[in-house]
């Protein structure tokens, strides 16, 4: 067969198909309503955006150190310049803050070395993390070893004091629950029912009377020369609270997985332990990552309860921060800055939860 | 059933609160030179009482109390734990043994004084009641606001007081309630309402907030008494005496006219009072246990009531209160210390 006619060139598409042009076409002013729905909703936007950024950085005050050095016609990001060092560690001395950042500089190297993959020694990285960082942290924080000055924990504060919140309550609230879902499920009847017990109490009652009553209650049935530090109280009141929470998640990971599988499992003959730790839960505990991140973002944003309890999380020392008379009025620069604060490390989470399923994505993906 | 459950409730509060009280009667002197440091209960930021400074150091009128304190026992003023309170578990915190003194804008009213097994020591800062209104409407006393629309704080005693005020004085308000005190000042701003109330000392902290201060002014009428003091535990008279006697060397030392600046010239003073006040002629500390330049520490690291009052809430901080009711007893105020001899 000849082809006798020459083929047509490739010609690029119209210009009223590809580009820019081409997609607010199609996704913006399809249509006399789209149309008009679009030019609605971009002057809502004109009329939020411009006084928005006109307060927060066009009209803003930059650079000072007192009050004075504030216009008031934007944001004054000078109190929160003042505040920062307070914002981060509270009250914490300021001769002893070397301490404090030894301490965030090895955290977040940890997280940065466990969260990325490429890097070798994994297993060994994650026991220094889990078995000696607590307890340098703990004689760096709080002193008292090696000629360092004791700091009491009611000067630890601000995003120091919310990040070991989250956490301890993470790291606490994960093998707890884990535990408490088998123990769900198993078939001895004791441990079923303390189980079923305990997640049923801490989930039936609010987080808030949980640190009210270790805050308010417990001092008054303890001896008087007997007293817990109001920190630990916290922490552990948080840790039990969301290991019930946990519990259930992972308990609605464990049921997903197919009575098979342990079954094939069982029949290989392995044992409990075997079965749950090579077979269940690495099944389960990958489909639940969802699931477990939605409960550490809600744990690291119910931080801020304790001020209630009298100690200064992140939120709590911006609000103990706008009560100093040298800065009253500031007030919303001081939840704006909190407000980005947890939404950076909220949207961290998220993100590296994201990133995780996409890797462990395999044959569950749809 | 029903009741007996409620007994039964009621009961072991009871025995809560008893055993709470009948365990925290230590030595808190003792207590307090071996721990080095007092625990000092204050609020949870409150301006010109309690307040941490950008440096990350309490200041405020009322955690002048507990350096007084500290410098009358220790001998050094910064040696104090400051533990921060909400207004529920304050009262626990002290009857627990938690903090040695609570020096947190506390009212003293009967109920408290009676059941709570606390006692007051004192008063440092007499609170009430006032009004703050626009400078546009030309009022200037209370009387003037019947029918006005009235911008409140809710969940406290002021809307008490206030309804309690315009019925005994046959007037009429319409009451416009807000939940947190920068909400109150935002409806004041926008003009919800013509007057704004609160306790006077803090009509000074909300009136800094507006855009124009110079707009609004405070009505001179006070319609509540709210004496704020010190609080110990009861069952130790000893600890009681310090931080009575503590309040009091400040309020005496403005009256003698010792500062923080010439105390130590005042050491040589030739007035009998500064002599005994500060040690040098007798020691007035050996009742509480204290050596004999207790109240030379106060006045020389805290300063006296006067410089802690223009410091924190006076005329040298942004909040400008006038002394008023505050002022020594001699210059027509209530401030009245007992004699030191």
């Amino acid at each position: 067969m000849i082809h006798n006619q020459t083929m047509i060139e490739q010609r690029p598409a119209p210009s009223s198909s590809v580009g820019a042009v081409a997609w607010l076409r199609t996704n913006l002013f399809n249509g006399p309503i789209n149309t008009i729905f679009t030019l609605i909703g971009l002057y809502i936007l004109y009329l939020l955006v411009v006084p928005t950024v006109q307060w927060a950085f066009i009209n803003a005050d930059w650079v000072g150190t007192t009050r004075d050095d504030c216009s008031r016609e934007g944001a004054c990001w000078v109190f929160i310049n003042a505040r920062l060092s307070q914002f981060i560690y509270g009250l914490y001395p300021s001769s002893e803050i070397w301490r404090a950042n030894i301490v965030f500089a090895m955290f977040f190297s940890l997280i940065g070395w466990l969260a990325i993959p490429r890097l070798p020694f994994k297993r060994w990285v994650a026991i220094f993390a889990l078995i000696v960082f607590p307890v340098i942290s703990f004689v760096l924080l709080y002193g008292g070893y090696f000629d360092l000055p004791k700091v009491p924990t009611h000067r630890w504060g601000g995003l120091m004091l919310t990040l070991l919140l989250a956490t301890v309550g993470m790291v606490g609230a994960l093998p707890i629950g884990i535990v408490l879902a088998l123990g769900r499920r198993s078939n001895m009847p004791i441990v079923k029912s303390f189980c079923v017990v305990f997640i049923e109490f801490w989930r039936g009652v609010p987080l808030i009377t949980v640190l009210f009553m270790a805050s308010v209650m417990l001092p008054l049935f303890l001896p008087s020369d007997m007293s817990v530090d109001r920190l630990v109280r916290a922490l552990i009141g948080l840790t039990l609270f969301q290991s019930a929470y946990m519990a259930e998640v992972i308990r609605g990971g464990l049921q997903a997985i197919p009575k098979g599988q342990e079954e094939a499992a069982a029949a290989l003959g392995m044992t409990y332990w075997k079965r749950m730790g090579l077979i269940i839960l690495p099944q389960a505990l990958k489909m639940m990552i969802p699931g477990i991140v939605n409960t550490f973002i809600s744990l690291f944003k119910d931080t801020t309860l304790v001020m209630i309890i009298g100690l200064f999380d992140l939120l709590g020392i911006v609000q103990a921060a706008l009560a100093d008379s040298r800065w009253l009025g500031f007030s919303l620069e001081g939840y704006v800055f909190a407000a980005f604060m947890f939404w950076v490390f909220c949207f961290s989470m998220s993100r590296y939860s994201q990133y995780l399923e996409r890797k462990l994505h395999t044959g569950h993906k749809r | 059933m029903m009741n007996k459950k409620h007994l039964v409730l009621l009961a072991s509060a009871g025995a809560i609160t008893l055993a709470g009280v009948a365990t925290a009667q230590a030595d808190t002197l003792e207590d307090t030179r071996s721990r080095g440091a007092i625990q000092c209960g204050v609020s949870d930021g409150l301006p010109g009482f309690s307040a941490p400074d950008d440096s990350g150091e309490w200041q405020g009128l009322d955690v002048d109390v507990c350096r007084a304190v500290a410098a009358a026992v220790l001998g050094d003023a910064d040696a104090v734990n400051y533990i921060s309170l909400n207004a529920v578990e304050r009262f626990t915190a002290l009857q627990s043994g938690e903090v040695d003194i609570l020096s947190r804008n506390t009212t003293w009213t009967t109920t408290r004084d009676t059941t709570l097994g606390l006692n007051f020591t004192g008063v440092n800062f007499y609170d009430g009641q006032g009004f703050m209104v626009s400078t546009d409407l030309g009022i200037t006393n209370a009387s003037e606001l019947d029918g006005a629309a009235i911008c409140i704080q809710s969940g406290t005693t002021t809307e008490l007081n206030l309804a309690d005020y315009f019925r005994a004085n046959g007037m009429e308000f319409d009451p416009i309630v807000f939940d947190t005190s920068e909400q109150t000042v935002g409806g004041f701003q926008a003009g919800r309402c013509d007057v704004l109330t609160s306790d006077t000392s803090q009509l000074a902290a909300l009136r800094i907030q507006l855009d124009d201060p110079s707009a609004a002014m405070i009505l001179p009428d006070v319609i509540s008494k709210e004496p704020l003091g010190p609080v110990v535990r009861q069952g130790d008279d000893l600890w009681f005496n310090i931080v009575k006697w503590s309040l009091y060397a400040m309020i005496n030392g403005e009256e003698y006219g010792v500062t923080s600046e010439n105390a130590e010239e005042m050491l040589s003073s030739e007035n009998p009072d500064v002599a005994r006040l500060l040690g040098q002629d007798g020691n007035y500390g050996e009742g509480m246990g204290l050596e004999a330049d207790w109240a030379y520490n106060i006045l020389s690291q805290v300063g006296n009531y006067g410089e802690s009052f223009e410091r924190n809430v006076g005329m040298g901080s942004p909040l400008e209160i006038e002394r008023g009711v505050n002022a020594l007893w001699n210059q027509g105020g209530f401030q009245y210390a007992p004699p030191i001899r």
